[in-house]
C-alpha cells in the first residue's frame, strides 16, 4: 500500500495500461468475427455460425488453435530475427495505442485525477508516426529471416510499399496540423469544438476532405489490407512474408495486423473526424443527446433479448438474452449522474472508430486487389503529389486567412 | 536514485551495449538492428533532455527511414558472414588499456570541470510545450539560408543515387 | 538530476566504439554504419548542450546532422551497390585498384 501512496502516478498508469490492453485485445479478436461476418454478409452466405451462438466463440476456438498448433521453425532461419519479428509487429502496435485519448473528462482512479489517456504528450502525432515508422523492421526482417524465397519476396514488396505510403499518410497529415497549431491531440480536437450554421459539426473532414482521402487510402495500403494487400494474398505469394510462420507467431502477426487497424481507425478519428466530440450542438435544446448511449445500450439489450428468444439455436436462446440483459444493466449505468458526462466522450468516440472500421471491412469485402507495380505508381504518381496539393492549398488558405 | 538517473543508466546501457552489437557481430543484419537500438535509446535520451521533437525526428527519420535503406540494401545484396580479421597483437594488448586510460582522464576532467556546476538545467526537466514553434521560428528566419541548401543537397542526393544505381542496360 | 559531463562520457564512449568499427570492419556496410554511429554520437553531445546553455541553435544543427546523414546515405549505398556489382565482393580490401 506504501508503494501506491509513494508513487500514486505510475500506480495508475499501469492500472490504465491493463484497462487498455484487456480492452483492446478484446476488441481485436471481436474484430476478426466482425470482419468474418460482414464480408461474408457481403458475399450472400453466413459466415461463422456453429461455433457458440452465431459464431460468437469463434476467436476464442481460433485463439487455442493457435496455441496448440505446432511451433515450426525453419532450420536455416535467422533465429534472432525470426523471433524478434513478430514481437516487434505486436509491441510496437499496441504502444501506440498509448497516445491516443478517448475522451475529454478528467476522472479519478484512487483518489488520483487522471485523464482519459495513458500517455498525454505535446508531440503525441510525430510520436505516433515515429513508433509506427519501425513497424516496417517487423514485416523485411521475417521475411528475410524465414530463408526463403517468397517470404523474402513477400516482405521487401510489403516494406517497400509502407515506406512508399509512409510518405503520403504523413503528408496528408500536415494539413490538419497547419489548422489545428499544434501536435498534441486534445488541442487538435478542441479545435474542431463548434458549429457552422448551426448544425454542421466543425469536424476536419469538411475542409480537409482531400486530405482525408488521402490520409484513409494510405492508411490501408499502410495497413497491408485489401485493395493493396499483394504481399500476403494466399493466391500470390503463398502467404507473403509470414509464410513461415506457424502458431504463435503466426498469430501475433494477425493480432499487429488489426491493431494496426484500429490504432489507424482511432487517429483518423481524432485528426478528421473530431474525435469525442459529438455531431449535434450542445446548446439547451439538444440536451437529449446526454441520453444517447443510455438509450442506445438499451435498445441494444431490449434487440438481443428479443433475438434471441425467437433465435433458432439452443445456444442463442441462452447467451443472447443474458447478454441482452447485461447490456440493459450497462445502459442504466449510464444514466446515473456520476458516469453521464464522462461517458459521452468514450461513446462518440467508439462509434466513430466503429464505422471507420466497418468502412475497412466493406473495402476488403468489395474492391479487387492491385497489381503490385499498380500499387507503386498509384502511391508515388498519384497519392503523392495529391497530398502536396492539399498541403499546398491548405498552407495558402491558411496564411490568406490570417492576414 | 531517482527515475530520471534510472533511465539515463538503462539508456546508456542500452547504447553502448548495441554499438559493441555493432562491433562484434558477424551479420551484417545484426549490426543494422544494434544501430536501430541505439538510436532508439539515444532518442529516449533527447526526450530526458527536453528535446521530444528532435526525440520523434530522430526515430521517424534516422531508425525509421535511414536504417531501413542500409537494411533493404544488405538484403539487396546478400552481404554475407563477416571475414574475422586478424587484430593485430598491439591493437589488443596496447591498444585497448590505452584507449581505456584516455577514457577515464578525460572522463576525470570533464567531471571536475563541469561536475560541481549547478545542474539543476539537465536531467528530467519536463519538455518544453513550445519547442516546436520556437525550433521553426529559429529554423525559417536564422537558418533559412542552410535549410534551403539542404533541400538542394536532398534533391542531388536524390539524382545521384539514381543515376549511380542504373543498370547500363 | 542528471549532469552533463555523463552526456558528455556516454558520447565519448560511443565515438570510439564507431572509430574502432570504422577501422577494424571490412564489409563496407558495417563501416557505413559504424559512420552513422559516430554521428549519433555526436549528436547526443550536441543536444546535451543545447541543454546546458539554453539555447535552440544545438538542436538545429542535430536536424541539420540528421538531413545530411540521410543524404550522405543515400549515395554511399548507391556507390556500394554499384562497387558490389563490379567487385562481386563486399570486402573494402577488394576495392583496391584506381579503375572499377
Amino acid at each position: 500500500m506504501e508503494f501506491v501512496t509513494h508513487h500514486p502516478v505510475l500506480v495508475v498508469s499501469l492500472i490504465k495500461i491493463a484497462i487498455a490492453l484487456f480492452v483492446v485485445m478484446t476488441a481485436l479478436a471481436y474484430l476478426t468475427w466482425f470482419e468474418r461476418k460482414v464480408v461474408a454478409r457481403i458475399q450472400s452466405r453466413w459466415g461463422p455460425y456453429w461455433v457458440g451462438p452465431h459464431g460468437l466463440l469463434q476467436p476464442l476456438a481460433d485463439g487455442i488453435k493457435f496455441l496448440f498448433k505446432e511451433d515450426i521453425v525453419p532450420p536455416a532461419a535467422d533465429k534472432i530475427s525470426y523471433v524478434l519479428a513478430p514481437f516487434l509487429a505486436l509491441a510496437l502496435a499496441l504502444t501506440t495505442l498509448a497516445l491516443i485519448p478517448i475522451g475529454p473528462a478528467t476522472i479519478s482512479i484512487l483518489g488520483q485525477p487522471t485523464q482519459l489517456v495513458i500517455s498525454h504528450s505535446n508531440v503525441a502525432l510525430i510520436l505516433l508516426f515515429a513508433i509506427s515508422s519501425i513497424g516496417i523492421y517487423a514485416v523485411v526482417l521475417a521475411g528475410w529471416s524465414s530463408n526463403s524465397k517468397y517470404p523474402l519476396m513477400g516482405g521487401l514488396r510489403s516494406s517497400a510499399q509502407m515506406i512508399s505510403y509512409e510518405v503520403s499518410l504523413t503528408l496528408s497529415v500536415v494539413g490538419v496540423l497547419l489548422i489545428a497549431g499544434s501536435f498534441d491531440f486534445y488541442d487538435i480536437v478542441d479545435g474542431q469544438s463548434g458549429h457552422w450554421f448551426h448544425f454542421l459539426p466543425k469536424w476536419l473532414i469538411f475542409p480537409q476532405i482531400l486530405g482525408f482521402i488521402c490520409y484513409l487510402t494510405a492508411a490501408i495500403a499502410e495497413t497491408n489490407r485489401v485493395p493493396f494487400d499483394l504481399p500476403e494474398a494466399e493466391t500470390e505469394l503463398v502467404a507473403g512474408f509470414h509464410t513461415e510462420y506457424s502458431s504463435f507467431k503466426f498469430a501475433m502477426f494477425f493480432m499487429a495486423e488489426y491493431a494496426n487497424m484500429i490504432t489507424v481507425s482511432c487517429l483518423a478519428t481524432l485528426l478528421f473526424l473530431g474525435g469525442w466530440l459529438s455531431p449535434f450542438p450542445e446548446t439547451g435544446a439538444w440536451r437529449w443527446q446526454l441520453y444517447l448511449p443510455a438509450a442506445g445500450l438499451i435498445i441494444a439489450g431490449i434487440g438481443l433479448i428479443v433475438g434471441g428468444l425467437r433465435g433458432v439455436q439452443l445456444s442463442a436462446k441462452v447467451v443472447f438474452p443474458v447478454l441482452g440483459i447485461v447490456c440493459l444493466g450497462v445502459g442504466y449505468l449510464c444514466t446515473l449522474p456520476g458516469v453521464m458526462p464522462v461517458i459521452q466522450g468514450p461513446f462518440w468516440f467508439t462509434a466513430k472508430v466503429f464505422f471507420l472500421l466497418f468502412f475497412y471491412v466493406w473495402a476488403r469485402g468489395t474492391l479487387p486487389r492491385f497489381r503490385y507495380d499498380q500499387l507503386m505508381s498509384f502511391g508515388w504518381k498519384f497519392l503523392l503529389p495529391l497530398s502536396l496539393i492539399n498541403l499546398v492549398i491548405t498552407s495558402l488558405v491558411v496564411v490568406l486567412r490570417l492576414r | 536514485m531517482n527515475i530520471a538517473m534510472l533511465v539515463f543508466i538503462a539508456c546508456g546501457v542500452m547504447a553502448i551495449v548495441g554499438a559493441l552489437a555493432l562491433i562484434l557481430a558477424r551479420e551484417p543484419v545484426h549490426s543494422a538492428l544494434a544501430l536501430v537500438l541505439v538510436m532508439i535509446s539515444l532518442a529516449i535520451l533527447y526526450l530526458l533532455l527536453g528535446a521530444a521533437f528532435i526525440a520523434a525526428i530522430q526515430i521517424l527519420v534516422y531508425a525509421g527511414a535511414i536504417m531501413v535503406l542500409f537494411v533493404f540494401v544488405i538484403m539487396l545484396l546478400n552481404a554475407g558472414e563477416e571475414v574475422r580479421t586478424n587484430v593485430s597483437r598491439l591493437a589488443k594488448w596496447v591498444g585497448l588499456p590505452l584507449g581505456t586510460f584516455f577514457l577515464l582522464e578525460m572522463a576525470y576532467s570533464l567531471f571536475r570541470e563541469y561536475g560541481s556546476r549547478a545542474v539543476a538545467t539537465s536531467g528530467a526537466a519536463a519538455p518544453d510545450p513550445n519547442l516546436t514553434q520556437q525550433l521553426s521560428m529559429k529554423l525559417f528566419t536564422e537558418f533559412v539560408l542552410p535549410f534551403e541548401l539542404t533541400s538542394i543537397l536532398i534533391l542531388i542526393a536524390v539524382l545521384g543515387a539514381l543515376v549511380l544505381a542504373k543498370r547500363e542496360s | 538530476m542528471i549532469p552533463i559531463s555523463y552526456y558528455l562520457i556516454l558520447s565519448a564512449v560511443l565515438f570510439g566504439l564507431g572509430v574502432i568499427g570504422f577501422v577494424f570492419k571490412r564489409n563496407i556496410i558495417t563501416i557505413f554504419m559504424a559512420i552513422e554511429l559516430m554521428l549519433n554520437a555526436v549528436n547526443l553531445a550536441f543536444v546535451a548542450f543545447s541543454r546546458e546553455f539554453n539555447q535552440l541553435d544545438g538542436l538545429i544543427f542535430v536536424f541539420f546532422v540528421i538531413v545530411v546523414a540521410a543524404a550522405e546515405a543515400a549515395v554511399g549505398l548507391a556507390i556500394v551497390m554499384v562497387i558490389a556489382r563490379n567487385r562481386k565482393s563486399l570486402n573494402v580490401e577488394d576495392v583496391n585498384l584506381m579503375k572499377l
